[in-house]
């Protein structure tokens, strides 16, 4: 379980970037955070797992409080993939950059082949094993980056945009690896500006504006609530606005899933004719 | 007329055993306003890097074919003269940007284009304030949210108004709103000046309605190129994976399900209306 309480951080250079966030996110659950550029997503994930320490306030994972342990002692339980790839792959090779925190935890050399395997299959880029991660395309790099984290199967996984740069098909098998960890107990928090991929997913939504919370519910909830969504910089999906352009034909307005606005659709046409 | 035109265009980056693009072949004509979408490592970025030189000047490797972007042939021309002609808005906005402020980076370009003092101040204002980073003017790039980097990667290419812009995955950072606004801006400078504009995109459920030119790339092959509307609905377009926009699923789906509608949507707008008639006709 994760406790964020009364949490505020200030920069070295004076932005006050979090301003008193109250959050508790239970083990298995899957969230998202959402909301406008520079709310602070990053910066309050940061805390999860003690990358930045609290100004003011506290961060409790599972009982530890971040601001008193190191980044490594949280490292093995909560696992972090960067917004950006660079700032985490510095390797020769793909293969390596995936075995490195592997080696670093101490698994036995059997279970590094075994785990590398596994994630470079799970991310499509088995082909690119002995290739440098800086001569890879954007999305293929932040898939390194997600294997590399999630070859060591942490308790707690952390993912800052992930799929940028990745297409429908990567998107689906993130989206069903997350259900898979879901189902294991494992907590996924995922930051996020793209509708579509939580419309598809629908988690318990976050969302900030400004350093502070603003509102939080299920997906279905909190991404068709006009006012909400405009607050936090959002566009629902394209689903609710397609059903929010019919809602005079008293449609419901609160549906995010294209297979739903399918069931919906039939039953009044078919129910007519 | 055609602003770029390529011909057999085949690249291999150095040290690679395969080449990233094969035989690539387009015409993209001066206004339009292309998406340019496909698989994660299909390619797309490696030919917006052959429109502004970066490849073959920066990357080395082999190409082989032709290229010719807005009367230059960009082989026999230097990333800098070409610079003048073709923007590009990077994928990593950080790999963009350099200087000790935000101002200073927006500027930079301009100052190789020979434009008055004047115009530089004005042209820098007006892109720091359509992208809402004016407040951030002095603040080092360095320390800013993503979102926030990525808003000062595009206003340096909208300070430089180039014939064609290029923008690689631009809003991939951005939050929906600013996303949209973005494309607004893009569209309007497509419209009102004529500015080509290659929009590589996976999202395409915000981009599409601004297109009037896809193309579809696979495996480093050119494997759809024409109107958005057959281009999503193509059963091709499917098959490879193209996130096609929610709109045109949904079309797609009813489809299946014996319910037609008047024609393939690409936005949530034209969906509701043909909902609308298919609703009022029961
Ligand atoms: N290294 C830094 N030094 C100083 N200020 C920073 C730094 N990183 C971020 N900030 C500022 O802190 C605030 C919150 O930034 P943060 O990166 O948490 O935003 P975000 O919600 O993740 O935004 P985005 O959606 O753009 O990624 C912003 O105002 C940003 O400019
Ligand atoms: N600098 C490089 N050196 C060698 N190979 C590269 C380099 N950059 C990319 N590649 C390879 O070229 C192919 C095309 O990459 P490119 O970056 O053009 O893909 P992309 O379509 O832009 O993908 P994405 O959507 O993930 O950004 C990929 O197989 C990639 O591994
Ligand atoms: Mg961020
Ligand atoms: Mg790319």
């Amino acid at each position: 379980m994760i406790e964020v309480k009364d949490l505020c951080f200030t920069y070295p250079t004076g932005v006050e970037a979090l301003k008193g966030i109250t959050l508790t996110i239970d083990d298995g659950e899957f969230l998202a955070i959402m909301g406008q550029n520079g709310a602070g997503k990053t910066t309050l994930v940061k805390h999860f797992n003690g990358l930045l320490k609290p100004t003011k306030g506290e961060v409790v994972v599972d009982g530890v409080t971040t601001g008193e342990v190191s980044v490594a002692q949280l490292a093995r339980k909560v696992g972090f993939v960067f917004q950006n790839p660079d700032h985490q792959l510095f390797c020769e090779t793909v293969e390596e950059e995936v075995a490195f925190a592997l080696r670093n935890f101490g698994f036995e050399e059997n279970a590094i082949k075994k785990r590398v395997d596994w994630a470079l299959n799970l991310l499509d880029i088995t082909q690119y094993r002995q290739t440098s991660p800086f001569m890879l395309s954007g999305g293929e790099r932040k898939r390194v980056a997600l294997a590399s984290v999630l070859a060591w199967d942490p308790q707690v996984v952390i993912l800052d945009e992930p799929t940028i740069g990745q297409d429908h098909q990567q998107k689906e098998k993130l989206r069903q690896f997350i259900v898979q960890l879901n189902a294991q107990k494992k907590t996924v928090i995922v930051v996020t500006h793209d509708v579509e991929f939580v419309a598809e997913c629908n988690p318990r939504v976050v969302l900030m504006t400004e350093g502070k919370i603003l509102a939080e519910g299920p997906a279905e909830e909190i991404l068709t609530n006009q006012k909400l969504v405009a607050q936090a910089s959002i566009v629902p999906p394209q689903i609710t606005q397609i059903f929010l352009g019919l809602s005079d034909f008293g449609l419901p307005t609160n549906v995010i899933d294209v297979h739903e606005a399918r069931r919906i659709l039939l039953d009044i046409l078919e129910g007519a004719s | 007329m055609a602003v770029i035109k390529t011909r057999d265009l085949t690249y291999t980056y150095p040290g690679a055993t395969k080449a990233s693009i094969k035989d690539v072949s387009i015409t993209i004509e001066k206004g339009e306003f292309v998406v340019l979408t496909g698989p994660s490592g299909c390619g797309k970025t490696t030919l917006c890097r052959c429109f502004n030189g970066l490849i073959p000047l920066f990357y080395g490797g082999k190409l082989e074919g032709e290229v010719v972007v807005a009367g230059c042939k960009v082989v026999e021309h230097s990333i800098y003269e070409l610079a003048r002609h073709v923007g590009l808005v990077f994928q990593n906005p950080e790999n963009q940007l350099f200087a000790l402020s935000v101002e200073k980076d927006v500027a930079f370009g301009l100052e190789n284009l020979a434009v008055s003092r004047d115009e530089m101040r004005k042209r820098v204002d007006w892109a720091l304030q359509i992208t809402g980073i004016e407040d951030l003017s002095e603040r080092s790039p360095h320390e800013l949210s993503g979102g926030q980097q990525q808003r000062v990667a595009i206003a340096c290419v909208l300070a430089m108004q180039p014939d064609v812009m290029i923008l690689d995955e631009p809003t991939s950072f951005l939050d929906p709103v600013g996303a949209q606004k973005i494309f607004e801006v893009i569209n309007e400078l497509n419209k009102e000046l004529g500015i080509t504009v290659i929009l590589v995109e996976h999202r395409l459920d915000l981009a599409s309605k601004y297109a009037n030119h896809v193309i579809v790339m696979d495996e480093g092959k050119v494997v759809l190129d024409g109107e958005p509307r057959g281009v999503f609905n193509s059963e091709k377009a499917r098959l490879i994976g193209v996130g096609v926009p929610k709109a045109t699923r949904l079309y797609q789906i009813l489809g299946e399900n014996g319910i037609r509608l008047g024609r393939v949507p690409v936005t949530s707008e034209e969906a509701a209306s043909l909902l609308r008639e298919v609703l009022k006709r029961d």
